[in-house]
């Protein structure tokens, strides 16, 4: 059976729980489904939102690339990864990527590494609206980040 | 000549000034490289996009690439800061 693929970039928030059902609805050999879902977060009080900006057809084409990869590498029935745009506030979800295996193992490697990979790979920018009204920087990239991807030692 | 589409995002577009636009690009002009150079001639804006040019990626055709990547055949070349979505 090919793996079930979701991929969607949008401004509207997600439902997580449907999206979680979504990942085995299909299949009945799913033993395992790992979720990671990235939340706006204020903080400590001195952000009002993020607002993210994309570049709209590159960020799904870039986003299938890292899925085909996952899927070569992990045995997964399904892999859902959705990924908003425009302004979000503290609390809302900003990206959700699911993964479907019938083991635990390959369902959290490849949830992790899809996060990885997005966070370096998938053309979307941050630019933070402080709580004091005023517009504020862009976020800048962390060394960290990428390190987390080229721990994974492939190019996407 | 070369007619190209550029894009820009985040900080990038802000200091060029515009998101997207036709350019004509010079036959001498070959490499992502190049463009960022020739485009950094062009004005003060442009100059100060790529000031620095290790903080700016870029796209040919939705693809990734390097600086010394060639822009041949290109109908769309996008320049950007490091990626901070997720």
């Amino acid at each position: 059976m090919a793996p079930r693929v979701i991929i969607r970039i949008q401004a509207n928030a997600f439902d997580a729980a449907k999206e979680t059902d979504a990942l085995s609805s299909h299949h009945d050999d799913v033993g395992a489904i790992s979720t990671f879902i990235g939340y706006c977060r204020s903080e400590g009080g001195r952000l009002a939102a993020l607002e993210l900006e994309h570049y709209p057809g590159m960020a799904d084409d870039e986003i299938k690339r890292v899925v085909d990869q996952a899927l070569q590498r992990w045995p997964l029935s399904a892999v859902s990864v959705i990924h908003r745009f425009g302004v979000m506030k503290p609390g809302d979800g900003i990206v959700f990527v699911g993964t479907a295996s019938s083991h635990r193992a390959e369902a959290f490697a490849a949830c992790e590494f899809l996060m990885d990979y997005l966070k370096t790979q998938a053309p979307f920018w941050k630019k933070e609206h402080r709580a004091d009204g005023t517009v504020g920087d862009w976020v800048e990239a962390k060394a960290e980040d990428d390190a987390a991807a080229a721990r994974w030692k492939i190019n996407v | 000549m070369t007619e190209l589409k550029l894009v820009y995002f985040a900080w990038v577009r802000e200091r060029v000034g515009v998101a997207d636009e036709q350019v004509d690009v010079p036959s001498a002009v070959v490499t992502v490289e190049d463009l960022a150079r020739w485009l950094s001639s062009r004005d003060e804006g442009y100059a100060s996009a790529f000031e620095n040019p290790k903080l700016v990626r870029a796209a040919i055709d939705h693809v990734h690439a390097k600086p010394h990547d060639p822009i041949t055949g290109a109908r769309e070349i996008a320049f950007f800061p490091p990626m901070t979505g997720g």
